[in-house]
C-alpha cells in the first residue's frame, strides 16, 4: 500500500512537471534578443526516408558544437533545435509552425524533395530564411527569395554530364536508361538528353523502366541496336550494378555515366571484379568524393564515424556545410534581421567539404562537381568539373 | 532480328517464371492450397547461393546444390510446421490462405534481421557474355535459362507419369481419401511435392540470380505473384499448363516493354491475362474440375 501511495505522488509530481516543462521553454522568445541565436532545422528522424534525415541532423549538430565551441555567431552560442517531420509535408508544416513560434532566425531544411517544396513556400510568404542541404526539385527554390539550397538540383547533372561526354569524352551518339518512376532519375534523365541535343548530339534511345524493375534486357537491346557512343544512367547503385551486369550480358560494349546516385556502386558490387573492364570506362559526376585528399574532408569523415558509430553519406557531408554557410552568413550580416542574413546567403562565397559555394540568382549552389571513374573495382577521382 | 532477340529475352525470363510456377501448380494439384510463401522459397534460394558463393567461398559446382538442398529442406519444414496440422484436420481453405500469408512475412522479416534489408549483389555463376545464334545476339544467360528449364520440365513429367511416386501423388491429387485406402501414405507424398516444388523454386533461385545478380528480401513478392498468374494463365493443377504459362508470362512481359511501353509494362501484361481467362476461365490447359458429388 505504501509503495502504491509513493507511486500516485509519484506520478502526479512528474504530470505536473509536463505541464510546466513547456510553459518555461515559452518564456525564453526572441531568437537574437537573447545571448543564443536559435536555428531551426526540419529532417526525418522517424519514417521511410529517416535515413537521409538522420544524416543531415547529425551533421548539422556536429557543425553546431564545432562553431559553438570556436565562440559560436556573433559572439552568441547558436541554439540548434530540431523537429522530426516524418517525411510528410503535413507534418512539416507543424514542425515549421512550432519552430517559428519558438523564435529561430533561419531554418535549415526540409530533407526531402516534398514536404520541402511546401515549408520554402510557406517560409517565402513569412520572410523566414530557409536553406535546404538536400532537397533536389528545381522548384523548392523557385518559391522565392528567402529559399536556399546547398545541394545541386537534379537537372543541373544531367546538364553536367551530357556536357562532359561532348567535349570531354568527344560523344557523338548518346542513349539513355532511367527510373521513370522516381523524380530523381527523370530529372536527369531529360535535362542530359535536352543538353545533348542543343550540343548537338545524337540521342539514339531514352528508354525508360518501370521503378523496382530487375529486368532490363529489352531496354538494353533496344539500346545496343541504336549503337550509341556512351549511355547515361541516372539511377541509384543498386540498379546501376544489375543494369551494367545485364549489359554485359548483352555485350553492350559503349561506355557508362552516372550521377551522384552511383556513389554506393563499389560496396554495392562486394568485391566482384566481373565488372571492372566495364567500370573503367564508366564516368559519374557527384557533389563531393569521399576518397578524395582533401584533409578537412577526411578529419570530417572520420569525426562523423567516431561520433555516431555510422559512414557519413553526401547528405551528411551537405549538411555539415550547409550550418557552416549559414553561419557564415549571419556573421556577415552582423544582425538576425531576415533579409540581412538573405543578402548576406546571396553574397557567399564559402569553401566548405564539398568546394568552393557560390550561388547563383535562382538560390542554387554554383561550384565544381567531382568526376569519379573506377579503377581496378576502386573510386579514382579524375577531375573537378563545371560544365 | 530485334523482334527474335526480344523473344528470346523473353523467354528466358518466362523460363525462371515457369520454375516457379511448377511448384504453386504442383501445391495446389494435390491440396488445393495457393501456397504463398512459394515465392519467398525463391528468395531463400536467392540468399542461400550468395552466402555458400560470397561468403563461404565455395567452388561453383557445389554452390549451386547448397539452394536446392536448403530450399527442399525450407520446403518440406514450413509443410510440416505450418500446414500439415491445418490438411490433417481439413481446416478452411481461408485459414491455410492466411497461414502461408504468414509463412510468407515471416520470412521476409527473418531474412531481413539476418542479412538486412539492403539489396546484395551475387557474383556472376556462369555465362557473363553474350554469344551468336545465327546472326542474333543473345545473352548466354538466356540460353541457361531456357535449356535449364527445359530439361527440369522433362524430368518433372518423367517423375510424375513414370515413377510409382508420380502415380501415387497423381492419385493423392484425384482423391487423397481414396488414394489412402489404397495404402499410399499421403502425408508423406504430400510432403514430397512441397519438396519437389522447391526444388524448382531452387533452380529458379540459381537461374535468376546468374541473370539478375540482386537479392533482397521482398524479391519474392513480385516474383511469385507472376509466377502465381502464369500457373493460373496456364491452368493451376496442370504441369504443361505452368511451364506454358510462365513462358507466355515472359514473352508477353519483355515484347511489350519492347513494342508497347516500358513504364506501365505490368499492367499491359496483366490486362492481357485477363482478358485470356475471361475467355478461358480454368486457363489455357486447365480442365473444369466438376464438384464431385
Amino acid at each position: 500500500m505504501k509503495n502504491g501511495k509513493k507511486a500516485k505522488v509519484l506520478a502526479a509530481v512528474l504530470s505536473a512537471a509536463l505541464f510546466v516543462m513547456p510553459l518555461a521553454g515559452c518564456t525564453q522568445d526572441g531568437g537574437a534578443e537573447g545571448d543564443t541565436i536559435k536555428i531551426g532545422a526540419l529532417a526525418p528522424l522517424t519514417g521511410d526516408v529517416s535515413q537521409y534525415g538522420v544524416a543531415v541532423n547529425n551533421a548539422l549538430k556536429m557543425a553546431v558544437e564545432e562553431i559553438n565551441a570556436n565562440g559560436g555567431v556573433l559572439g552568441k552560442q547558436i541554439d540548434y533545435m530540431v523537429e522530426d517531420e516524418k517525411g510528410d509535408v503535413t507534418e512539416a508544416m507543424n514542425a515549421y509552425n512550432k519552430l517559428v513560434g519558438q523564435g529561430v532566425v533561419a531554418i535549415v531544411g526540409d530533407v526531402t524533395s516534398a514536404p520541402s517544396k511546401a515549408v520554402a513556400q510557406r517560409a517565402n510568404d513569412d520572410g523566414m530564411p530557409i536553406i535546404t542541404a538536400s532537397g533536389t526539385d528545381a522548384e523548392i527554390t523557385q518559391t522565392g527569395k528567402y529559399a536556399y539550397r546547398t545541394c545541386f538540383i537534379d537537372p543541373y547533372q544531367g546538364k553536367l554530364m551530357a556536357t562532359y561526354a561532348s567535349k570531354e569524352l568527344g560523344a557523338k551518339s548518346v542513349a539513355v536508361l532511367y527510373d521513370s518512376g522516381d523524380s530523381y532519375s527523370t530529372g536527369i534523365a531529360d535535362a542530359f538528353e535536352e543538353t545533348a541535343r542543343e550540343l548537338g548530339l545524337t540521342v539514339t534511345n531514352k528508354e525508360g523502366y518501370a521503378h523496382g524493375s530487375t529486368d532490363f534486357n529489352a531496354q538494353l537491346t533496344k539500346i545496343k541496336a541504336g549503337n550509341p557512343d556512351v549511355v547515361m544512367l541516372p539511377v541509384y547503385y543498386q540498379d546501376v550494378v544489375l543494369i551494367l551486369r545485364q549489359a554485359q550480358q548483352q555485350g553492350l560494349g559503349c561506355q557508362f555515366l552516372g550521377a551522384d546516385g552511383w556513389d554506393g556502386v563499389v560496396p554495392q558490387l562486394d568485391g566482384d571484379s566481373s565488372l571492372n573492364d566495364l567500370l573503367a570506362k564508366s564516368y559519374f559526376c557527384s557533389q563531393y568524393s569521399a576518397s578524395s585528399d582533401d584533409p578537412k574532408l577526411q578529419s570530417f569523415l572520420t569525426t562523423y564515424k567516431e561520433k555516431y558509430n555510422l559512414d557519413a553519406t553526401m547528405f551528411a557531408v551537405l549538411g555539415y556545410d550547409t550550418m557552416y554557410i549559414l553561419a557564415d552568413a549571419i556573421e556577415r550580416a552582423g544582425s538576425t534581421d531576415a533579409d540581412a542574413i538573405i543578402q548576406a546567403l546571396s553574397e557567399t562565397e564559402y569553401a566548405g567539404l564539398t568546394g568552393t559555394t557560390t550561388f547563383d540568382e535562382d538560390r542554387n549552389p554554383v561550384r565544381e562537381s567531382v568526376i569519379t571513374t573506377f579503377e581496378n573495382g576502386n573510386y579514382k577521382v579524375l577531375e573537378t568539373y563545371q560544365a | 532480328m530485334d523482334f527474335f532477340t526480344q523473344l528470346l529475352n523473353g523467354l528466358g525470363l518466362g523460363s525462371i517464371y515457369a520454375l516457379i510456377a511448377l511448384g504453386y501448380s504442383m501445391v495446389y494439384g494435390i491440396v488445393q492450397l495457393i501456397n504463398f510463401a512459394h515465392g519467398d522459397i525463391i528468395m531463400v534460394g536467392g540468399y542461400a547461393i550468395y552466402v555458400a558463393l560470397s561468403m563461404a567461398g565455395m567452388p561453383l559446382w557445389l554452390a549451386v546444390l547448397v539452394p536446392i538442398v536448403v530450399c527442399a529442406l525450407a520446403g518440406v519444414l514450413i509443410e510440416r510446421l505450418a500446414y500439415q496440422r491445418l490438411l490433417t484436420h481439413n481446416a478452411e481453405r481461408i485459414s491455410l490462405l492466411i497461414t502461408a500469408l504468414g509463412v510468407s512475412i515471416f520470412l521476409q522479416n527473418l531474412f531481413m534481421l539476418v542479412f538486412g534489408s539492403e539489396a546484395k549483389t551475387v557474383p556472376p555463376m556462369f555465362g557473363s557474355n553474350s554469344v551468336e545464334l545465327g546472326g542474333l545476339s543473345v545473352a548466354s544467360s538466356t540460353l541457361i535459362n531456357i535449356v535449364v528449364s527445359v530439361v527440369m520440365m522433362v524430368i518433372l513429367q518423367l517423375l510424375v507419369n513414370r515413377t510409382k511416386i508420380g502415380k501415387a501423388m497423381q492419385a493423392t491429387s484425384e482423391d487423397a481419401g481414396a488414394a489412402k485406402l489404397m495404402g499410399i501414405n499421403t502425408k508423406n507424398i504430400i510432403m514430397l511435392t512441397f519438396a519437389v516444388g522447391s526444388i524448382l523454386a531452387a533452380v529458379g533461385a540459381v537461374l535468376y540470380c546468374n541473370t539478375y545478380p540482386q537479392i533482397r528480401p521482398t524479391m519474392g513478392n513480385l516474383l511469385g505473384l507472376k509466377a502465381f498468374v502464369a500457373a493460373v494463365l496456364g491452368g493451376i493443377g496442370s504441369i504443361p499448363g505452368a511451364m506454358l504459362g510462365g513462358y507466355l508470362l515472359g514473352v508477353l512481359e519483355q515484347l511489350t516493354k519492347a513494342y508497347i511501353t516500358t513504364e506501365v509494362t505490368d499492367a499491359v501484361v496483366f490486362a492481357i491475362l485477363i482478358v485470356v481467362l475471361l475467355v478461358r476461365p480454368a486457363g489455357l490447359m486447365g480442365r473444369n474440375r466438376k464438384e464431385k458429388v
